[in-house]
C-alpha cells in the first residue's frame, strides 16, 4: 500500500512510518499540515494517517479539503488521548476511523487492512446475512446458526459475534472490539475482552473440529473458516 | 482554642517566656541588692540617732541632775508620734520613773554597749528593740532605745512597689509574647499552608512573600527558588521517562515483529521460546504503553475538551464488561448507580479509570467474594466508589500506590507494570477530582469525588 503519513510529532511520526515501512508498506511522511495536503491532493495513496493538531493546516481541515474535492481516500485520524469532541468531529469531517496516541503498532496495522479492505470491497448495500464457513448470522432475526444447529447467545455476544463476522479473515484489535461492541475509546490493559472471546468461543466452537475463532497473537482475534 | 495552643507553642513565645524568667531572676537580685544597702543605712542612721540622744541626755544630767533631763525625756515622748523611739528613767533599784516603757525590761549585753530586749506593747504586740543605758549616778538609770528593725515599714512599702512592678511586667511580657508569636505564627502559618497544598499535589504552588525582605520573605523566596528547581528536576524525569518510553516503542516493535516471523519458520521445540519472548516483548510494549498513556493524560488539553458524562450508564458498562470476568472468578460483583449522576470529563477516560479499578479489583479478591461499583451524586460533587473484599492496603503505602511503578507486592511476581493506579491517578486529576484509598474492612475501596456538573 502507499501510505501518507501527516504528523508533526517526531517521534510519533518515526514510530508509525518505520512501522509501516517494514511491514512492505511505501511511506510517505509530511510533518506540517500544508505540506501534507499539497501531497494528498497532488500524489495517490491508498490511505491517509493524519494527525488531529498540526501547524499550519490542521488534519480535520485537510480531510475536509480533500473530501470537499471528492478524494475518497481512507483516512485515519490521530489524536491526544482525552480530547473528547475530537472522534465526533473527525468522523464528521471525513474520517474514517479514528486512534488516540500513544497506539500499539499492530493496533494501527489493523485499522489500515480494515479500512483498506472495505475500500476495495465497497459493497455499500446492508446485509441481512452473514457467513463465515458453517457458521451463519441472520441480522433480521437475530439468529445464530453452526451447521443448521441454533445457537443462544446474549445481545452482547451477538454484538461481538456480528463484529468478528463483518470483518471475517481480517484481524480485528481488543481495542477496535471495544470501540465497536461496547462504545468506548482506549486500549484496553487487561484480558477483559478475553474473557469474552473465551466465552464465544465456548459457544461457537465447543464439539467442533474446526476453530472459527483464532487467537492472533500479540495483536488481537480472527474469525475465519 | 487550637490557634491559642498553638501559640502557646510557638518558638517566640517560648523565647519570651525564658526572657520573662531571666528578667525575674535579675530583678529579684536587684532588689535584693537595694534592700541591703538602704537597710544597712538606715539601721545605721537609727543608731546614731540613739548616740545623740545618749549623749545628751548625759550631758544634760551632768549639768543639772535629774531636774534637767525629765522635761526633755517628756518632751520627746510627746513628740514621739510613731513610738520606735523609747525612753524610760529608772531609780537605783531599775523601778520605772518616767517614759515610755511601762518597766525596766530584761536587757541583754550585745556588741560595744548596746544592749537588746523585747517587750509587751499597749496594742498586744511583742515589739524588740535595741538602745543603750546611761548611769545617772547616783540617782538611777537611763534607757534610750529604738526599734530593732527600723528599716522594716520601709521594707514593707519597697516590697510592694516591687512586686507590683514585677506583676505587670511579667503581664506585659506574657501578652508581648503572645502578639509577636501571633504575628510570627501567621507568617509561618501561611508558608505551611502553601507547603501543604505542594505536598497535596499542586506543585505550581509557590510560597508567598510580602514585599518586606524581612528573613521570612528570604526563606519563602529560597523554598521558592528550590520548588522551581524540583519542578523542573520532575519534569525532566517524567520527560525523559516518557521519551525512552516513545524511543524505546519503536525497536521493541521492530524486534517483535521479527520475533513473529521467526516463529513461522521456527520448528515445534523453538516455538515456546519464541512464544515467551513473544509475551516478554507484548508486555513491555503494554508498559511503555500505559506510561506514555499517563503522560499523555498528565500533559492533557484544557477543560474546554471535556463534555457532560453520564457516570450512571458509564458505571453500568463498565459493570457489564466486567460481569463475565467475574463470575469466571466467581467474585459477586454489585453494581450500585444512582441516577443522574452527572460529570464534567471525558467519557473513555473515566470509563479506562473504571475499569482499572475493577481489574485491580477482581484480580486481588479471593473466590467468593465481593466486589461493589458505586455511583451516587452526593451535595456538590459526584462520588465513584470500587470496593472490593481483597487483602486491602496498608494505611502507609496508600500514597505511593498512585505513583508509578509502584507495586505493594514487593516479589513483582504478580503480573501488571504498577501503573493502573497510576493511570486512575492521572485521570482524576485531570478531572479534578479527588482520589482516596480507604480501608473496606476487609479490603480496599477506593473513592473518585468529581466535582459535579454545573445543570446547564
Amino acid at each position: 500500500m502507499r501510505i501518507l503519513v501527516i504528523e508533526d510529532d517526531h517521534s510519533v511520526a518515526e514510530f508509525a512510518c518505520g512501522g509501516l515501512r517494514e511491514s512492505g508498506h511505501n511511506v510517505d511522511h509530511a510533518d506540517n499540515g500544508k505540506d501534507g495536503l499539497f501531497l494528498a491532493t497532488t500524489e495517490e495513496y491508498d490511505a491517509l494517517i493524519v494527525d488531529r493538531m498540526l501547524p499550519g493546516v490542521d488534519g480535520l481541515s485537510i480531510i475536509r479539503t480533500l473530501r470537499a474535492s471528492e478524494n475518497d481516500t481512507p483516512v485515519i485520524i490521530l489524536s491526544a488521548l482525552g480530547q473528547v469532541d475530537d472522534r465526533v468531529k473527525g468522523l464528521q469531517a471525513g474520517g474514517d476511523d479514528y486512534l488516540t496516541k500513544p497506539f500499539a503498532f499492530s493496533e494501527l496495522e489493523a485499522r489500515l487492512d480494515a479500512l483498506a479492505r472495505r475500500s476495495r470491497g465497497g459493497s455499500g448495500a446492508a446485509e441481512t446475512q452473514l457467513t463465515v464457513g458453517p457458521l451463519e448470522m441472520d441480522l433480521l432475526r437475530r439468529e445464530v446458526k453452526r451447521a443448521g444447529e441454533t445457537i443462544e447467545l446474549q445481545p452482547r455476544d451477538f454484538q461481538l459475534l456480528e463484529y468478528l463476522m463483518r470483518h471475517a479473515g481480517q484481524v480485528v484489535t481488543r481495542t477496535m472490539l471495544l470501540e465497536n461492541v461496547w462504545d468506548y475509546h482506549f486500549d484496553p490493559q487487561t484480558n477483559v475482552i478475553d474473557v469474552h472471546i473465551s466465552r464465544l468461543r465456548a459457544k461457537i466452537d465447543k464439539g467442533h473440529e474446526q476453530a472459527l475463532i483464532q487467537t492472533v497473537r500479540g495483536a488481537g482475534y480472527k474469525i475465519g473458516a | 482554642m487550637p490557634r491559642l495552643k498553638q501559640q502557646l507553642r510557638t518558638t517566640t513565645f517560648l523565647l519570651t517566656l525564658r526572657y520573662m524568667v531571666l528578667f525575674f531572676l535579675s530583678a529579684t537580685i536587684l532588689m535584693a541588692v537595694i534592700n541591703w544597702a538602704i537597710g544597712g543605712y538606715v539601721e545605721r542612721r537609727a543608731d546614731d540617732a540613739v548616740e545623740v540622744a545618749v549623749r545628751t541626755f548625759g550631758g544634760l544630767y551632768q549639768l543639772g541632775g535629774l531636774k534637767a533631763i525629765a522635761p526633755l525625756i517628756t518632751a520627746r515622748q510627746a513628740a514621739e508620734d510613731r513610738g520606735d523611739a523609747f525612753y524610760l528613767l529608772a531609780d537605783r533599784d531599775y523601778k520605772a520613773v518616767l517614759g515610755n516603757l511601762p518597766t525596766w525590761p530584761d536587757l541583754q549585753a550585745t556588741e560595744d554597749g548596746w544592749v537588746a530586749f523585747s517587750f509587751l506593747r499597749d496594742d498586744g504586740e511583742t515589739v524588740s528593740a535595741r538602745g543603750k543605758v546611761v548611769a545617772l549616778q547616783p540617782d538611777g538609770w537611763l534607757l534610750v532605745a529604738r526599734e530593732a528593725r527600723a528599716f522594716g515599714a520601709l521594707e514593707q512599702i519597697l516590697e510592694r512597689a516591687f512586686v507590683a512592678v514585677l506583676g505587670v511586667t511579667l503581664l506585659l511580657a506574657f501578652s508581648g509574647g503572645l502578639l509577636m508569636s501571633n504575628d510570627v505564627l501567621r507568617r509561618v502559618n501561611s508558608i505551611n499552608r502553601a507547603a501543604r497544598q505542594i505536598m497535596a499535589g499542586d506543585l505550581s504552588q509557590r510560597m508567598p512573600t510580602t514585599g518586606t525582605r524581612d528573613e521570612f520573605d528570604e526563606l519563602s523566596r529560597n523554598l521558592n527558588a528550590m520548588l522551581n528547581q524540583i519542578e523542573s528536576l520532575m519534569g525532566s524525569v517524567r520527560h525523559m521517562s516518557d521519551n525512552v518510553a516513545h524511543d524505546l516503542r519503536t525497536p521493541l516493535t521492530r524486534l517483535r515483529n521479527r520475533l513473529e516471523t521467526l516463529r513461522a519458520k521456527a520448528t515445534d521445540a523453538e516455538i515456546d521460546d519464541i512464544d515467551a519472548c513473544l509475551e516478554d516483548a507484548d508486555g513491555l510494549l503494554s508498559t511503555f504503553g500505559s506510561l506514555l498513556s499517563i503522560a499523555r493524560i498528565e500533559s492533557g488539553a484544557s477543560d474546554e475538551a471535556l463534555g457532560a458524562v453520564d457516570l450512571t450508564a458509564v458505571t453500568r458498562d463498565a459493570c457489564e464488561l466486567y460481569q463475565a470476568l467475574a463470575e469466571e472468578k466467581q467474585i459477586k460483583l454489585n453494581c450500585e448507580v444512582a441516577q443522574g449522576a452527572r460529570v464534567l470529563g471525558d467519557r473513555n477516560l473515566i470509563f479506562q479509570a473504571l475499569t482499572n479499578l475493577l481489574d485491580n479489583a477482581i484480580k486481588y479478591t479471593p473466590p467468593m467474594g465481593t466486589v461493589t461499583a458505586r455511583a451516587q451524586p452526593a451535595d456538590d460533587h459526584v462520588l465513584l466508589t470500587v470496593a472490593d473484599s481483597g487483602p486491602g492496603i496498608p494505611e502507609t503505602r496508600r500514597g505511593q500506590v498512585l505513583e508509578r511503578f509502584y507495586r505493594l507486592d514487593e516479589s513483582r511476581s504478580a503480573p501488571g507494570a504498577g501503573l493502573g493506579l497510576s493511570l486512575v491517578n492521572a485521570i482524576a486529576q485531570r478531572h479534578k477530582a479527588t482520589i482516596q484509598l480507604e480501608d473496606n474492612q476487609p479490603g480496599l475501596r477506593v473513592c473518585l469525588a468529581f466535582p459535579a456538573a454545573q445543570a446547564a
